[in-house]
């Protein structure tokens, strides 16, 4: 049965409306100075390890990203703990404090569908997100070329430039996540707890029970414990499981795009190593197609996740 | 838009611009609206009215095409809401039960989304929202935050959109439950200039008494099928057999035996110390003022009850449950 007009009238007002109240919002602001504070932290902890440390490198500039000092974690590390809590932060509450301010019967009493509505939230709170991530992402580039004086090269720039485009969609998934728990659940503090819950689990949880599964799943050869190597069939089955975490992906795509000396991301056999240049970097394009699947899932599980959200979105009744 | 607005008009066979034919609605295996099939017509103030949980609301939404028909039809203006949704809802206005609004944008800035939702140019969208606050009084605070705004206000706000919007029919789910008596009536006069302005209203009420006095025709729901439909004059025929209840305060010993005697008087209760209540078939305030001067009496208080909706909805339920025939329980909460 074909639908009446445009699933799509009425997206471009909505999404105005929501980017407007995310920009002006309280907490918005909250989380762009938790972020751009964290994120100068971590820059000044990594300029400070480089000046000291450095000699040689053709990726000085990548290094911003990746040098940790302690106590600080690098600043790609902050940042993957920091947009997920952003995109939960706009996410958790948008369908269903529409629905609690009841205001949502009267939304869709208007001359549109409820596509529009979760589309338009959906793409507001990306551009949202999106906005706070490229001005990040310029403001470290721009610190860095005042600290460090090095100008970045066309590479280093394509790199952290693809590094931003792989963030905004890791941002995406943890939105998409929010989104769905704010559809699922009719209190938006619920929705917040559990999705909160989720990246932790994901996060920090996950990777290790992974281990534990592959190990009672295949259980290690003795002969490579001997070794004090790992078993291939276990390390193998840690690893697939591991990648069912969005963290555990973006993770490897950055190692990829910021360490261009990355040749692999799984376990590797001294085989394949054959007449490798150890220590000298990818061109780009090959950087690239090593995180290639990962990039896929990463967008793949964004889009399932608004896909689960958007169907029981169709279903649901308006009111309780 | 006002041009296919008006095409829409011309849809319409006849008179009627809602018809429900076996609406129903099931939930699981809960029956919230069971085959109920009403007409509302043009310029027509028709009352859904029942308690909580009725199915009022149900379909209510129905009409609107923001839930599922289970079975059974519905016509709103000559669009089936299932397949055209965005034509119905584009020519009816709907004010939910406890309607909502951005508490942090003002009352014109929400009117404004809305109008931008419905796709009017900023011309016509600033006109229209000035006249519609204009008509309900909300002029002075159209920039006020809906946050500072009483109950009354917000529900004067919600007719305003669907003034602005230039709905043919206006659809109210409860709009005057949780106000106060002045609030109350300053919203029946709105809905009352609907009326006049040959907008057609539909209004969902568990308030008898409020809304009978705005309804020209009435259908009582319960358990999701619809009672009992007509106007209020009609109902009361049916339920209470037409009769009339004389109600009357005076004093004097053996009044209420007289009283019995008059012709046409089927009975008589004391109401309270002096006072009594006669059932008849017809007015009998004439012979029962005769009756009590006759006695010497003093007569304090004369008055016939005019027929209400509280007296035959209770009267109709009681004669239910009389039949053993007990409703359901309420289901899926209003």
């Amino acid at each position: 049965m074909q639908r009446e007009g445009s699933a799509f009238s009425g997206l471009g007002v909505v999404m105005l409306k929501e980017l407007s109240d995310h920009l002006t919002s309280l907490r918005m602001r909250v989380l762009e100075w938790l972020v751009v504070l964290v994120a100068l932290a971590a820059l000044y902890g990594a300029i400070q390890q480089i000046k000291d440390t450095t000699a040689e490198d053709p990726f000085l500039f990548l290094r911003l990203f990746t040098t940790s000092r302690d106590p600080l974690p690098s600043f790609v590390s902050f940042l993957s703990f920091l947009v997920p809590l952003m995109a939960i932060g706009l996410g958790f509450d948008s369908v269903n404090g529409e629905y609690n301010r009841r205001t949502l019967s009267r939304i869709l009493s208007q001359p549109i569908y409820r596509d529009a509505l979760l589309f338009g939230k959906f793409l507001a709170g990306l551009i949202t997100l999106s906005i706070s991530l490229i001005t990040l992402w310029l403001l470290v580039i721009g610190l860095g070329l005042l600290l460090i004086g090095i100008p970045p090269g066309a590479e280093e720039i394509a790199r952290s430039f693809v590094f931003l485009l792989v963030t905004i969609a890791y941002a995406g998934v943890w939105l998409a996540l929010a989104l769905l728990f704010s559809i699922l659940t009719r209190s938006a503090a619920t929705a917040a707890l559990v999705t909160l819950g989720l990246w932790l689990f994901v996060t920090f949880i996950w990777p290790v029970l992974a281990g534990a599964v592959a190990q009672a799943i295949v259980p290690p050869d003795p002969r490579y414990m001997a070794l004090g190597l790992q078993t291939p069939g276990t390390a193998e089955l840690e690893q697939i499981l591991a990648r069912f975490s969005p963290s555990t992906l973006y993770a490897e795509i950055v190692v990829a795009l910021l360490d261009p000396t990355t040749r692999a991301l799984g376990p590797i056999y001294l085989s394949q190593l054959q007449g490798a240049v150890l220590g000298a970097p990818l061109p780009l394009g090959e950087s690239i197609l090593i995180a290639w699947p990962q990039m896929v899932a990463m967008i793949a599980t964004a889009l399932l996740l608004f896909v689960i959200g958007y169907v029981i979105f169709q279903r649901q009744e308006v009111r309780a | 838009m006002d041009q296919s607005a008006q095409h829409g008009t011309q849809g319409g066979m006849s008179d009627s611009v809602i018809v429900a034919n076996g609406l129903t609605k099931v939930y699981g295996s809960a029956t919230a609206v069971d085959h109920i099939s009403f007409e509302v017509g043009r310029g027509e103030i028709f009352g859904l009215l029942g308690p909580n949980g009725a199915g009022k609301t149900t379909t209510i939404l129905m009409m609107l095409g923001l839930t599922d028909i289970s079975a059974g039809e519905v016509s709103v203006l000559g669009f089936n809401p299932a397949r055209e949704p965005l034509s119905v809802k584009r020519r009816v206005g709907y004010l939910p039960d406890t309607v909502g609004f951005y508490d942090q944008l003002s009352a014109a800035d929400n009117m404004r989304y809305t109008a931008r939702l419905i796709g009017f140019n900023r011309v016509e969208r600033e006109k229209r929202i000035a006249d519609a606050l204009a008509r309900v009084g909300l002029s002075e605070v159209a920039d006020n935050s809906v946050g500072t705004f009483s109950r009354g206000m917000r529900q004067r706000l919600g007719l305003a959109e669907i003034l602005m919007k230039g709905a043919q029919i206006a659809i109210l789910d409860e709009p005057t439950s949780g106000l106060d008596p002045q609030a109350t009536t300053e919203l029946l006069a709105i809905i009352r200039g609907f009326k006049a302005e040959g907008v057609s209203v539909l209004l969902s009420s568990h308030l008898l008494e409020r809304v009978q006095s705005v309804c020209d025709r009435v259908a009582l729901f319960t358990a999701g099928k619809i009672a009992l439909m007509g106007t209020v004059a009609e109902l009361d025929r049916q339920v209470l057999g037409g009769g009339y209840t004389v109600d009357i305060e005076a004093d004097g010993a053996g009044l209420a035996e007289r009283l019995a005697l008059i012709p046409g008087v089927s009975g008589v209760e004391k109401t309270g110390l002096g006072k009594l209540r006669l059932f008849a078939d017809r007015d009998v305030r004439p012979e029962a003022a005769a009756e009590v001067v006759a006695m010497q009496g003093r007569l304090k208080f004369l008055g016939v009850q005019e027929p209400s909706l509280e007296a035959i909805y209770t009267r109709y339920f009681e004669n239910k449950a009389e039949a053993a025939a007990s409703p359901e329980g309420a289901r899926h909460a209003a």
